[in-house]
């Protein structure tokens, strides 16, 4: 039974129909940035109610209960709330920089968005460096919060930016690093193509040893690049204010906040992407229906924020210095053997294929 | 649609380029540089050449600028302008980008152009690899050694510079 339900070719199709060719081509592009910006909204919302649900319930708490059936209108009600509070900033800031910031963050995520694939045909732009894209994407966004935090003009902000800043640009390369192991076994930086590799078994069976330490180093890599706990020490509530929560207010820090959490789901979704297969189906059971890839991508992308949350309430912050040794220390030189390691097991062919 | 995105590409870049030269805010003149070099990289998507796309932002935007704000945020006081050069060094500056200017623009005037074929085909990450380590004809395996030996050298000569003395001491 094949159910061929291709929504996006039956609306292009339909699109070029009733337009001229030019005309259709823009407003096509223009559907897909609106279809992004709207996924970019709801999705931080879902995130940040699953968020708090998945703390309440490390924490032996209720949550958020009183909004909507189980508190699902909490979010929302948080949202409504940022969007009519007062725009507040301070006389002294650079107020061009100073409004200008939060964009960097958001324009840097939609961009990394577009190129995550939410089943085969649900792929906006597949280009044929697809992955390496999302490394070079992931480090512009670091220039929103440091200029966020340097144009707030107050030295908490600015070095609370400087350490956010410098976390991000160190562990970027462990993320990079272990995004290249996985590139080793797939032969390919094209999503699709990284996706179409794994029919034979996902990349973390395929590559059996050097795939889970890559596994392992980009979970914790990642996590230290959204900012997250146990890496948040940019947000230690005893000692400082993080870059953009010390003068920012309202929308515009409801931007930045989205974007950190829009980054956990880009995270979470490359590690599907590179690790569990994308939008495959386990074992092939729903291969018939195409549409269903975005159930099982939603699914195992969900299932690897869930486990960014569980670490969050699971292991104590770091000192920046720990952090540090960490990442150069440990991470980076495992990291560089694990590469070599995978080089050798794809060379003499040792990976485990169904 | 391909030349209104260049015109329109174009006219960002022009302008950013001014107003980073034209800026007496330092951190100001660097964001309007990223704007330029992401104009850049536009370009390079415009011609379907996605990795040199991808090396402009992680290099020149995700790198270089990153660079230049830290040293900014550490060195400059957000209230702080940059001074107006003298009269004199004005004049002379200006003097030595118009002859630069001119010889630039000379010799792409002067130089018969062909049009490239017209080729859909986008240059694909693995021929670079290849290309990069290829020893046979036209290889860049001899460039990319010695490119590689130039960043260790330089990477290690960071570390005795940051050290110091510390290297000798026994601690």
């Amino acid at each position: 039974m094949n159910i061929p339900l291709s929504i996006t070719k039956n609306i292009h199709d339909w699109l070029f129909e009733v337009m001229s060719a030019p005309v259709a081509t823009v407003v096509e592009k223009v559907l897909i940035a609106v279809a992004f910006l709207g996924f970019f909204a709801l999705a931080g919302l879902l995130l940040v109610y699953m968020e708090r649900r998945i703390a309440a319930f490390f924490q032996l708490r209720l949550g958020p209960n009183r909004v909507g059936p189980q508190g699902i209108f909490q979010t929302i009600a948080d949202a409504l709330k940022l969007v009519s509070k007062e725009l507040t900033g301070t006389v002294k800031a650079d107020q061009f920089l100073y409004k200008l910031a939060p964009y960097f963050l958001i324009v840097a995520s939609l961009m990394a968005l577009s190129v995550l694939p939410f089943s085969k045909e649900l792929h906006a732009f597949d280009i044929n460096i697809g992955v390496f894209f999302l490394i070079a994407i992931s480090s512009i966004g670091v220039i929103g919060i440091l200029i966020g935090g340097w144009s707030s003009n107050n030295k908490y902000a600015l070095i609370g930016a400087m350490r956010s800043g410098l976390q991000t640009v160190s562990y970027e390369l462990s993320v990079g690093l272990s995004i290249l192991t996985i590139v080793v076994l797939a032969g390919s930086l094209q999503i699709s193509e990284i996706i179409e590799a794994q029919r034979n078994g996902w990349f973390i069976i395929q590559g059996h040893i050097p795939a889970v330490i890559a596994f392992m180093i980009f979970m914790i890599a990642g996590t230290a690049e959204t900012n997250r706990a146990p890496f948040d020490l940019v947000e230690a509530e005893s000692e400082l204010g993080a870059g953009f929560h010390t003068e920012y207010s309202g929308m515009n820090f409801a931007y930045f906040f989205l974007a950190e959490f829009i980054n956990m789901f880009i995270i979470a979704a490359i590690g599907t992407i590179l690790f569990f297969g994308g939008y495959l189906s386990p074992f092939g059971i729903t291969e018939s229906i195409p549409l269903l890839g975005v159930f099982w991508f939603m699914i195992k992308v969900l299932g690897l924020v869930f486990l960014m949350m569980w670490f969050r309430w699971t292991f104590p912050r770091l000192r920046v210095d720990q952090l540090l040794t960490l990442e150069w220390k440990y991470l980076l030189p495992i990291n560089l053997f694990n590469i070599v390691l995978m080089a050798i097991i794809v060379w003499l062919g040792l990976t485990i294929n169904f | 649609m391909e030349q209104i995105i260049f015109y329109i590409l174009s006219l960002i870049m022009v302008v950013f380029a001014i107003a980073s030269v034209t800026s007496r805010k330092i951190l100001r003149a660097v964001v309007y540089l990223l704007f330029v070099l992401i104009g850049i990289a536009g370009f390079y998507f415009l011609i379907d050449y996605n990795y040199l796309a991808a090396i402009q932002l992680t290099v020149y935007a995700g790198g270089i600028i990153v660079l230049f704000i830290f040293s900014v945020l550490l060195i400059h006081h957000i209230e702080s302008k940059l001074e107006v050069p003298s009269l004199g060094r004005r004049l002379l500056v200006g003097f030595g980008s118009l002859v630069g200017a001119s010889v630039t623009l000379f010799t792409i005037w002067s130089h018969p152009f062909n049009v490239a074929e017209n080729s859909t085909k986008a240059t694909e990450v693995a021929d670079i690899g290849r290309g990069f380590l290829s020893y046979g004809e036209g290889g860049f395996i001899l460039p990319f050694e010695v490119i590689s030996i130039l960043l260790l050298a330089a990477m290690i000569g960071a570390i005795i510079v940051a050290k110091g003395t510390r290297l000798t001491q026994k601690n």
